[in-house]
């Protein structure tokens, strides 16, 4: 018997075969409230695309038994490129050859087979890059290529019949107004975030006794659910508002803006602290002492010493930050805040999945988008430090 | 160089340091010398203030310390620990350089300075100027440290034990390195150490610490035949005070000039223990000695190291 030499890409390859025999590529709906109804990829894509997911699905399965070596590993990053691609037009291709000569109201949504097949390819890529040992700039371009091939796609209306994007058109405006709005709450929370919090964690690392209250208040904060805290916030804010007439003219109030701003800030304190104290404690003592005895400054040691080299960790404490802010700004549209939030809830209080998709899938690309820039800066800085 | 004037410093109702004087000349490698918690380093580090002093008075080159600002001080002085603190996102030269920039030298000034260093250690300038520290080994790494230490041209140099993290054979090579610089610059050098043995190989002056006390002070042969008390007599050792005696002594002293006999000759610097090692494992008891231009001037035999 022959020999699995890539276990993981034959899982990928094995899963996908499953998930396109068993559930359908997309479904097929009367209207926008009803579930669909699943059609396979065969009968969905037509002859043409589904050769070709075959066909590339064939070859990389025939790569999990080839040994491995520099070729193989770029060969497999590039298919499973095309994969996902392809599998993307093939979505597409389904949705407007379906919907062709249907009534207004049908939809076409993405099925669990199309979901499955994208996440290999995407894993199988990401597999590939890993096994080649990839820097950060063979990792840029990889993802750079995906998303120019994405955007040239949905520019050419490849995707325009999907309901997705059926939903997206009925709401064009709504929806760029609402990312934009997402993104200011995020940067709104993190920056307070930060000016608050980094002097907090400093002053957390320079006296361990203050660790212990800090600590523990931070993460009793964290342990809120963020819709309670979300509602907790709703009486003092309208409380301040009432007695504080210039506040409510700023839009301060119960609900909107300001409590899912107050909100974000203290959820994003303790990584935030956090990562400060633990980026500043991990900068070697013997280096700190060397530079007051060379006749460096405080602010000198601060500046050319502590915080270049509890760099990384300050990054890393900000990817999570900024990731979980967009997740728990999602939340956030409970209370008026707006953001991709609005979608999700409208499309749950409608049962219509591709409106809370509409709201989702941005949210989850932007959370991708920051982890992944942030992951490559403190990948190049941690590089340049290499120690 | 360096007057230290009766000087204390308590932690809580711990004296560490206590009332102590000592006189280092200018010129002078002063030892400090004694075991972990004697207040060796913490007398060290007052020189430089990165330690205030409880009461006592320290001048360097006849300034009291506390009239300059800390980092002016600092500045002025060279400052080499065990732990090396290299800036880890620096490179060597960026190391070497700190204390040259913090004092605004011309950029190539610098350069040629960090050249000149690299060279005195022994370390290939174009090589090494632009490697980090996770990129050296440990006598690589100490090299640098000293270097940098000896950057700005300070007039006097603080050492804090700074070879006792190395291996044995890496540490012999830097004290002979820096007992090198030492007779090349002319600098005034307090060094701290625990290790006998780093003393008498270095010292021109050793003060023997206890309690935050200066115990004895005076010339490491001094120290070995005339110990001042039993405490002292204690921490030099009776075992192995012949060859301990014998390694602070040089041949220069015991020579047979214008006397030949055969072998590769050993030089006039090189200590009575150095000798006595040769002719041990050459089984010979005379051998030649040469000054430093290499000329055979004379003869040490068995005999003479006795004497």
């Amino acid at each position: 018997m022959t020999q699995i030499r890539n276990q993981v890409l034959f899982t990928l390859v094995i899963a996908s075969v499953a998930a396109v025999v068993v559930a359908g590529f997309v479904g097929y709906a009367p209207n926008r409230l009803v579930s669909g109804k699943p059609i396979a990829l065969w009968e969905a894509a037509g002859g043409p695309s589904t050769t070709g997911v075959a066909l590339l699905g064939g070859m990389l399965l025939a790569m999990c038994f080839t040994s491995p070596g520099k070729t193989l590993h770029s060969a497999q990053g590039s298919l499973a490129t095309v994969l996902l691609l392809l599998v993307l037009v093939a979505a597409g291709q389904a949705a407007s050859t379906l919907a062709l000569g249907a009534k207004p109201a049908v939809r076409i949504s993405l099925g669990a087979a199309f979901w499955v097949l994208a996440a290999c390819a995407a894993l199988a890529v990401v597999d590939a890059l890993q096994r080649l040992g990839a820097g950060p700039a063979a990792r840029v371009l990889a993802v750079a290529a995906i998303g120019a091939g994405v955007v040239v796609l949905a520019l050419a209306g490849t995707f325009d019949g999907l309901s997705i994007a059926r939903e997206y058109a009925s709401r064009r405006q709504l929806f760029g107004d609402a990312i934009l709005r997402h993104i200011a709450l995020v940067a709104g929370s993190v920056g307070p975030a930060i000016v608050i919090g980094f002097p907090l964690g400093m002053a957390a690392a320079r006296r361990p006794r203050l660790q212990g209250p800090v600590f523990a208040i931070l993460n009793m904060l964290q342990t809120i659910p963020s819709i309670a805290l979300f509602g907790l916030l709703i009486v003092p804010l309208a409380a301040l508002a009432t007695a504080v007439p210039q506040l409510a003219a700023l839009g301060v109030g119960g609900i909107g803006v300001a409590p899912a701003i107050v909100a974000l800030v203290l959820y994003a304190l303790l990584p935030v602290v956090r990562n400060t104290a633990a980026g500043l404690a991990s900068v070697d003592a013997a280096v700190i002492e060397a530079g007051r005895g060379m006749g460096l400054t405080s602010r000198q040691i601060f500046l050319q010493v502590e915080f270049p080299l509890a760099l990384p960790v300050l990054l890393a404490g900000l990817r999570i930050v900024i990731v979980q802010a967009i997740g728990l700004a999602v939340v956030a549209a409970l209370i008026g805040a707006g953001g991709l939030g609005t979608f999700v809830f409208e499309g749950l209080g409608q049962y219509a999945v591709d409106l809370v998709l509409l709201g989702a899938l941005p949210a989850i690309f932007l959370a991708l988008a920051a982890d992944f820039i942030l992951q490559t800066l403190s990948a190049v800085l941690r590089q340049r430090l290499a120690s | 160089m360096i007057e230290i004037d009766r000087v204390t410093k308590s932690y809580g109702d711990r004296r560490v340091v206590d009332s102590l004087s000592v006189t280092v000349g200018a010129g002078e490698l002063c030892v400090l010398l004694g075991s972990s918690g004697c207040g060796k380093s913490t007398t060290l580090r007052m020189i430089n203030r990165l330690i205030p002093t409880d009461a006592g008075s320290i001048r360097v080159g006849g300034e009291d310390v506390t009239r300059v600002p800390a980092e002016a001080l600092r500045r002025r002085i060279g400052y080499a620990i065990q732990s090396i603190g290299l800036f880890p996102h620096w490179t060597v030269e960026d190391n070497i350089a700190t204390v040259p920039r913090l004092l605004k030298w011309r950029l190539a000034q610098v350069r040629e300075r960090v050249t000149e260093l690299l060279e005195l250690f022994r370390l290939d300038p174009e090589t090494y100027r632009r490697k980090y520290p996770h990129q050296l080994s440990g006598g690589e790494q100490q090299r640098v440290g000293v270097a940098r230490a000896l950057a700005a041209d300070p007039e006097v140099l603080l050492m804090d034990e700074p070879f006792a993290a190395v291996d044995p054979i890496t540490r012999d090579a830097l004290q002979v390195e820096l007992a090198h610089i030492h007779r090349a610059t002319g600098k005034t050098i307090v060094f701290v150490t625990h290790d006998i043995e780093e003393a008498l190989r270095l010292a021109t002056v050793i003060a023997i610490m206890d309690s935050g006390r200066i115990v004895q002070l005076g010339a490491p042969l001094d120290i070995l035949e005339h110990p001042a008390n039993d405490f002292v007599r204690d921490f030099v050792g009776h075992q192995g005070l012949g060859l301990k005696l014998l390694s602070v002594r040089r041949i220069g002293d015991r020579l047979r000039r214008g006397e030949t006999t055969e072998g590769e000759p050993l030089s006039l610097d090189a200590s009575l223990a150095d000798a006595l090692s040769a002719m041990t494992a050459r089984r010979a008891d005379r051998l030649p000695v040469c000054d430093a231009e290499g000329r055979r001037i004379g003869v040490i035999a068995l005999a003479d190291l006795v004497r």
